[in-house]
């Protein structure tokens, strides 16, 4: 690490003796080192098994040749109603968690003097949006199952979840349940957008004399509309990822496509379409590309006037 | 603090009081609901659980194995995750500081890659020998704690003044192990720790992986006690959920506490850079 002491002179263009010793393309090069171990690992730990995906999804699992076959079955009956339902789950788990995980975040986020229930929120967001899978399953199972305790006591008030169509192991349910892990989520990257919200800006609008839904229609609305949306790509895309609370709610009878590639993985395969998960994979991957590039563009429209 | 300047300002005449009051009563509603959709799922599993169900759960059988290889998965996926990570992100704080944006991008992106997608893939790549050791899955757990590691140190790291810390400490002799080692590192402390637990956190709550990879770490021995003893598997996951939060709350609130006695503000788990930034503006 020769060109260390870079750092401390870089910004100005007249920097001391010696320092300029490599040809300018090769110093920019050279600064990239530092960030090789990170990317090494991110390629042999993400990307390459996300190609390796890719490229499964167009082999034929016995001979090894090139086909669309996997594709092709991946794409129709019961995998295309997997995609469409993973999709429509997706949204509702996003849209729904998305906004209710806005409104926690402003909440507290303006809580200026209560700042033990900030941290409450914030550790909280930080430890339920980890939460998932089995035990997070089973909390609702012991909640909302159809015969356990919140069922009984909103059964004893009148209301009976069950004859209005909800159940906890069809979609709707798993709406509810995801929204467990989903609205943490939205909590912790909703409020870095919050923050960048100026308080000057407010006390311009009221200067003004802006109401409160003058100055969210065309001051905090607007700025916060990139980040907000963005933030959604997101929870769409942890969702889509999500499988052992859906597997372990609904047993694999209704068909979500990390589910079925889950199938795949457990074993139960029929001859020959081995590789038909890994075109289900691609399918996924596809769908998340798509997501995020939406959000990477978003961000940048965001950061326009956030930081 | 210039936020709370703003709720004392005074109110220009057009801007009704009203409004002001009627703030308030929203927040409290939000917050409740919340609570009791948080809460209720967490009491229920409690009532079915039964207290008596947490004094045992340490004696079941096979709860000893599945904890101990977790928790040596954690303390793998953690050593290698900050050794990977720290460096990483102080030197894009430093020297590339137009990378921050894609860091954030590649980083968030294991929340929305499937697991069961990812798993696929690392199994038809990695090496026979590396298959067959539960480490694979350490491996793959440093990926999966990425986007929490790598927001709380960014977050740690916003909150310095690392220029002139490195700066300094380079002009004093000082190499760049020793500036990491003794200056940013300690600098650091609140935002490793909460990088800490929610890595511990993931680890103990991960099972799709490693129910697919076909090890009993603790997520998935919960799962298969279950057939069991419900009741047991359910203590024992509430337990692993109250733990790691009683751990981040104790972490955040003794670091907002040193944070305050040396004049600043409050420490959060992903925004330590909060107040200086109010400061900055007030």
């Amino acid at each position: 690490m020769a060109n260390t002491t870079d750092t401390v002179t870089a910004p100005g263009p007249v920097t001391g003796p010696g320092v300029r010793r490599f040809p300018p393309a090769l110093t920019r090069l050279a600064r990239f080192a530092g960030i090789l171990p990170f990317t090494a690992y991110v390629a042999l730990g993400l990307i390459i098994p996300l190609i390796a995906i890719v490229i499964g999804a167009f082999k034929n699992p016995d001979t090894g040749a090139f086909t669309f076959t996997n594709v092709n079955i991946a794409t129709h009956g019961v995998y295309l109603t997997g995609f469409r339902q993973s999709i429509t789950l997706s949204v509702l788990a996003a849209v729904i968690p998305g906004v209710f995980g806005l409104l926690i975040a402003y909440a507290i986020f303006t809580a200026k003097r209560a700042s033990f229930l900030r941290q409450v929120v914030i550790t909280a967001s930080g430890v339920f949006a980890n939460f998932g899978g089995v035990p997070l399953a089973f909390l609702f199972i012991a909640s909302l199952g159809s015969s356990a305790l919140v069922t009984g006591w909103l059964t004893d008030i009148g209301i009976n979840l069950y004859n209005l169509n909800f159940s906890l192991y069809t979609l709707s349910g798993i709406v509810v349940v995801y929204m467990y892990f989903q609205i943490p989520l939205m909590v912790l990257i909703i409020l870095p957008a919050l923050e960048g919200l100026r308080p000057a800006w407010r006390e311009a609008a009221e200067n003004m004399g802006a109401r409160s839904w003058q100055y969210w229609r065309y001051v905090g609305g607007p700025v916060l509309m990139p980040s907000f949306v963005s933030c959604l790509m997101l929870l769409f895309g942890s969702s889509l990822a999500a499988y052992a609370t859906a597997e372990t709610l609904t047993s694999g009878t209704i068909p979500l496509t990390a589910i079925q590639i889950g199938s795949f993985l457990n074993g139960n395969v029929i001859a020959g379409q081995a590789n038909v998960g890994k075109a289900l994979g691609l399918g996924m991957v596809l769908i998340i590309a798509v997501v995020m590039i939406a959000y990477v563009m978003l961000q940048r429209r965001a950061a326009k006037w956030l930081r | 603090m210039a936020a709370i300047a703003t709720e004392h300002a005074p109110v220009p005449v057009a801007a009704p009081r009203r409004q002001r009051r009627s703030f308030p009563v929203w927040r409290w509603v939000v917050l409740l609901i919340a609570g009791v959709y948080f809460l209720l799922p967490l009491y229920a599993a409690l009532r079915f659980a039964g207290l008596s169900a947490f004094g045992t759960v340490f004696k079941q059988p096979g709860f000893g194995a599945a904890l101990w290889l977790s928790a040596r998965l954690a303390a793998m996926t953690w050593v290698i995750t900050l050794v990977l990570m720290v460096p990483t992100t102080v030197y894009v704080h430093l020297r590339l500081p137009g990378l921050r944006r894609v860091m954030e991008v590649i980083t968030i992106l294991p929340i929305v890659i499937p697991p069961v997608v990812l798993i696929i893939g690392v199994l038809q790549v990695s090496p026979g020998s590396l298959k067959s050791t539960p480490w694979l899955l350490g491996l793959v757990y440093v990926i999966l704690s990425m986007p929490f590691a790598y927001r709380s140190i960014d977050a740690g790291l916003r909150a310095l003044d690392l220029k002139t810390l490195t700066e300094a400490s380079n002009s004093l002799g000082a190499g760049w192990l020793t500036t990491l080692w003794r200056v940013i590192l300690p600098n650091i402390r609140t935002a490793l720790l909460s990088a800490t637990v929610l890595i511990i956190a993931l680890v103990l709550g991960e099972f799709t992986m490693a129910s697919l990879d076909l090890y009993v770490t603790f997520p998935v021995w919960i799962v298969q006690f279950d057939q069991l003893n419900a009741q047991m598997s359910e203590a024992a996951s509430l337990l692993a959920l109250f733990v790691t939060w009683l751990l981040l709350m104790a972490i955040t609130t003794i670091a907002t506490r040193q944070n305050r006695r040396k004049g600043g503000g409050e420490v959060t788990l992903f925004s330590a850079a909060t107040t200086t930034q109010t400061i900055g503006e007030s």
